[in-house]
């Protein structure tokens, strides 16, 4: 790559506060044409804020741009996409209800003689999917397909309008293996084409396998811009979190599972499940352990999850406490059954399940708690502050105070008061659906971390993770789902990733 | 919340600051008006003027916001409240009725049942009302303006079936003491908001009401999976609700010293969510301001008194109130004061 090659686009010494906080500090980033640029940081190091500033979100308190050698300043996110920046968000932002091909088009539509040519409407968006090498019904509404289409789909609308720069922020968070490398195939493409991509993800092997380029960004600084043949991932995660990065250490992993025969049974279910939703399955989790529900997407994780948690009604099976919280072997009708019963629950969508966005971090903690001692007796004001402080401090998380709404915190930090809300209730069973999804690598590690070291104190866990290597790394078991059905449990050395995938795949042990 | 930290203490401050401008500022003009706008007088032990006067009419509207304030704080809205004051007020008028008997030669007055037992019927019925509105809205998953528009319409058929169509006067002074009656020289209705009020603010203080109403009001969703009930949660809100429409019903009649079905707290609702709106709750749900409706209610209140005394014209009166309400609005909205300030920060940064 020519390093001395004019970028398409250029920030330079970029600062941007906001009030307390020190967002984004001399920032830089280029982008060259052709490129697939990385965008590296763990969460609060001023990667969306950069891409705020970017698409003309917030503007910059000091720093500038240049697109094709031009300063630019853009006033908003439309702004920006006139002047050939367009934005993949995380969460696609387009009309659920509308067709694909309205959805592409929006605000543009092919009109001819005063009205909208929908024959030709729908064969441009034909051919714009068809340059991605999706063929899809256009005329089906957005919402019949995946995520991962809906993704693609708000990629051709992107370049359908010639944007020169393209930002995916964090596109792949939701998709399973395949699709990724679906979009992957559609990002080498549009590279072909001479399109800039701006590439923000939190997956490792995403950025080694596709980049062309990697800028790290630590406290809202950059730390600097790389080609990853020059940086291994050690070094990488290292620059990121700004210290050396210790594996967790395979011993001690080891270690506890060896002990793993010991412990004894603290809830077992038994032919558990909803029609339509579950077959029903088996789960006998032990004191102490953490069992980890293995499985692709759709497998039904989710769905276990929420059936043991009276989310959803199971409609059989029973279920069996070994020291007696709970007398009776019915399964839990609701959210609050099961939390008296000592259940916690951390959801997969913190944004929609999870938090409740403007309370503030003592409200959201403390809920959960207040939830199971019922209304009438209020926990005071003066003890709610004590034991949100005490989490706040506890796990690390990193805010102003315990007022602040909780909708403003970074996505790690509102995963931490999450984890605090249902440490509060001091329960004996923990389901953590992916906890750590959209968090960086440091404040992953920092939850698996207090995680386990719960588990040691002999909090009992249900753990499901879309990254194997993860589940493989805490899990002392790992029960293994395949299209809403459980087909196999693995328990000590058996846990590998390897032997998970064969579980999956279908072929018995 | 005595010594609270100071943040809080800023943000409620800011929080009811608007509303309160808003009052003074119509205030002032009743001011220029009615010299004798803020005189206030005392005659046979009762305060009088035109601040007692409108606090005394303010009264059941206060009460219906309260409920409102809980019912959009959960994300609802319940716009039967005209229709429930009309049963309420029906039911109330129509039990004790009253006729003039002498009595050992002296005039008495007496009633078809006991007052009391008038009283707490109505109140039950108009609480039964809410639960109606509640159950549509939590057990059915009903939007709550289309659960609520069922009881707006059916119930002032109700109210007219209860009082056959007729509009009933009450021959029963002890009644009369509710919406006309004073204590300790105050208007005895003020009595009323006062004490629904302390109930509401130490639940708040003493409760974790807030917390869930709140807390469901945001997030219904997360709400449910934190362990709340949110379903029972919104059910004893409309509930509320009702029963607050209920009493107000009843200092309205008794005021009135009547009950007409047809016209008795006619388009109440909409006062009621105007005046939680400018009592700075939001329409979305979530965080509310029971003092803001208070004063919100006051606002409006305050706001009629001025039309009709500064001689606007009966016909056009509403067409002011909207002019003004839609003023104040203005005001209140974040969005538009950052228009108007945008301005003077963009040349300050300039300069």
């Amino acid at each position: 790559m020519d390093l001395q090659r004019q970028p398409v686009l250029e920030m330079r010494g970029i600062s941007r506060s906001f009030p307390g906080v020190r967002a984004l500090h001399e920032a830089n980033l280029r982008l060259h044409a052709g490129e697939i640029h990385s965008l590296m940081g763990q969460n609060g190091a001023g990667k969306s804020t950069l891409i705020k500033v970017l698409t003309g979100v917030h503007a910059p308190d000091s720093g500038e741009m240049h697109l094709h050698g031009q300063c630019i300043q853009p006033v908003s996110p439309l702004a920006a996409q006139r002047l050939g920046i367009a934005t993949v968000y995380q969460e696609v932002n387009l009309c659920p209800n509308l067709s694909v091909a309205e959805n592409i088009f929006i605000g543009r539509f092919p009109v001819s003689r005063g009205k909208i040519d929908w024959a030709e409407l729908n064969r441009e968006a034909r051919d714009e999917l068809g340059r991605l090498g999706l063929e899809i019904d256009v005329t089906a509404s957005l919402d019949s397909f995946p995520v991962a289409i809906q993704q693609m789909v708000a990629i051709a609308r992107a370049v359908s309008m010639d944007s020169r720069v393209l930002i995916l922020d964090e596109p792949t968070s939701s998709l399973d293996d395949d699709e990724v490398e679906q979009l992957f195939s559609i990002m080498r493409g549009l590279k072909g084409r001479g399109v800039a991509i701006l590439f923000v993800t939190h997956f490792l092997d995403q950025v080694y396998a596709i980049s062309d380029r990697i800028t790290v960004m630590r406290n809202g600084e950059c730390e600097g811009e790389y080609l990853p043949a020059e940086l291994d991932r050690m070094a990488l995660i290292s620059k990121m979190i700004g210290r050396a990065y210790v594996a967790p250490s395979e011993a001690a992993a080891a270690e506890e599972k060896r002990a793993e025969n010991a412990r004894d049974s603290l809830m077992s279910v038994c032919g558990f499940g909803r029609r339509g939703l579950m077959q029903p399955l088996d789960l006998d989790l032990r004191r102490g352990e953490v069992l980890g529900l293995g499985g692709l997407l759709g497998s039904g994780r989710t769905e276990t999850a929420r059936l043991l948690f009276g989310a959803d009604k199971a409609d059989s099976g029973d279920i069996e406490f070994k020291d007696g919280i709970h007398n009776n072997t019915r399964p839990f009708s609701s959210p609050r059954e099961a939390i008296r019963a000592g259940l916690g629950y951390c959801p997969e969508d913190r944004k929609t399940d999870g938090i409740i966005a403007e309370l503030s971090v003592r409200e959201n903690i403390v809920l959960a708690l207040q939830a199971r001692r019922g209304w009438l007796r209020g926990i005071p004001l003066k003890q709610q502050r004590t034991i949100a402080d005490r989490y706040i401090s506890l796990l690390g998380i990193s805010t102003p105070d315990a007022e602040k709404p909780i909708g403003k915190l970074s996505g790690g930090n509102q995963q931490k008061a999450m984890l605090a809300r249902w440490l509060a209730t001091d329960p004996s069973i923990l389901i953590l659906d992916e906890p750590t999804r959209g968090i960086d690598v440091a404040a992953k590690q920092e939850i698996m971390e207090q995680v386990l070291a719960l588990c040691r104190k002999g909090l009992s866990i249900l753990f499901i993770s879309s990254d194997l290597d993860e589940t493989v790394r805490v899990s002392h078991r790992v029960a293994v789902l395949r299209d809403r059905n459980k087909v196999g449990e693995l328990a000590g050395s058996e846990v590998d990733e390897g032997s998970i995938m064969q579980v999956i795949a279908g072929s018995e042990i | 919340m005595r010594r609270g930290p100071r943040a809080i203490l800023e943000l409620r401050r800011h929080s009811l600051v608007w509303p309160l401008l808003t009052l003074l500022a119509i205030i002032i003009v009743d001011c220029f008006v009615n010299p004798g706008f803020l005189h206030v007088g005392s005659r046979d032990g009762h305060l009088f003027g035109a601040l007692v006067d409108i606090a005394n009419r303010a009264a059941p509207l206060m009460l219906v916001s309260l409920g409102m304030t809980l019912v959009i704080a959960v994300r609802g809205i319940d716009i039967s409240v005209g229709a429930v004051v009309a049963i309420s007020a029906a039911v109330a008028a129509t039990m004790i009725g009253g006729t003039l008997v002498i009595e050992n030669g002296a005039p008495v007055y007496i009633s078809k049942f006991p007052m009391v037992l008038a009283l707490l019927t109505a109140v039950v019925v108009a609480g039964l009302c809410g639960m109606w509105n509640g159950a549509l809205v939590a057990g059915l998953s009903m939007q709550p303006i289309i659960a609520t528009l069922i009881l707006m319409v059916a119930g002032r058929g109700i109210a007219q079936l209860l009082t056959d169509g007729q509009i009933v006067t009450v021959y029963y002074p002890p009644y009369f003491f509710l919406g006309s009656g004073y204590l300790f020289g105050l208007p005895f209705s003020l009595f009323i908001v006062a004490f629904v009020l302390a109930i509401l603010l130490g639940l708040t203080r003493f409760t974790a009401l807030q917390l869930f109403i709140q807390s469901v009001g945001v997030n219904p969703v997360a709400s449910r999976l934190a362990g709340l009930n949110a379903r029972a949660l919104t059910f004893w809100v409309y509930t509320f609700c009702g029963v607050c429409a209920g009493i107000a019903g009843l200092i309205i009649s008794s005021n009135v010293k009547s009950a007409d079905g047809n016209n008795a707290g006619l388009l109440l609702e909409l006062d009621a969510i105007l005046a939680v709106t400018l009592g700075g709750t939001s329409l979305a749900g979530g965080r509310y301001n029971l003092w803001g409706s208070v004063i919100g209610a006051l606002i409006i209140q305050t706001l009629t008194y001025t039309i009709y005394s500064i001689g606007v014209p009966p016909e056009v009166n509403l067409v002011v109130k909207a002019i003004v309400v839609f003023a104040v609005c203005l005001m209140q909205s974040s969005a538009f004061r950052a228009m108007v300030f945008r301005r003077g920060t963009a040349l300050g940064a300039e300069a």
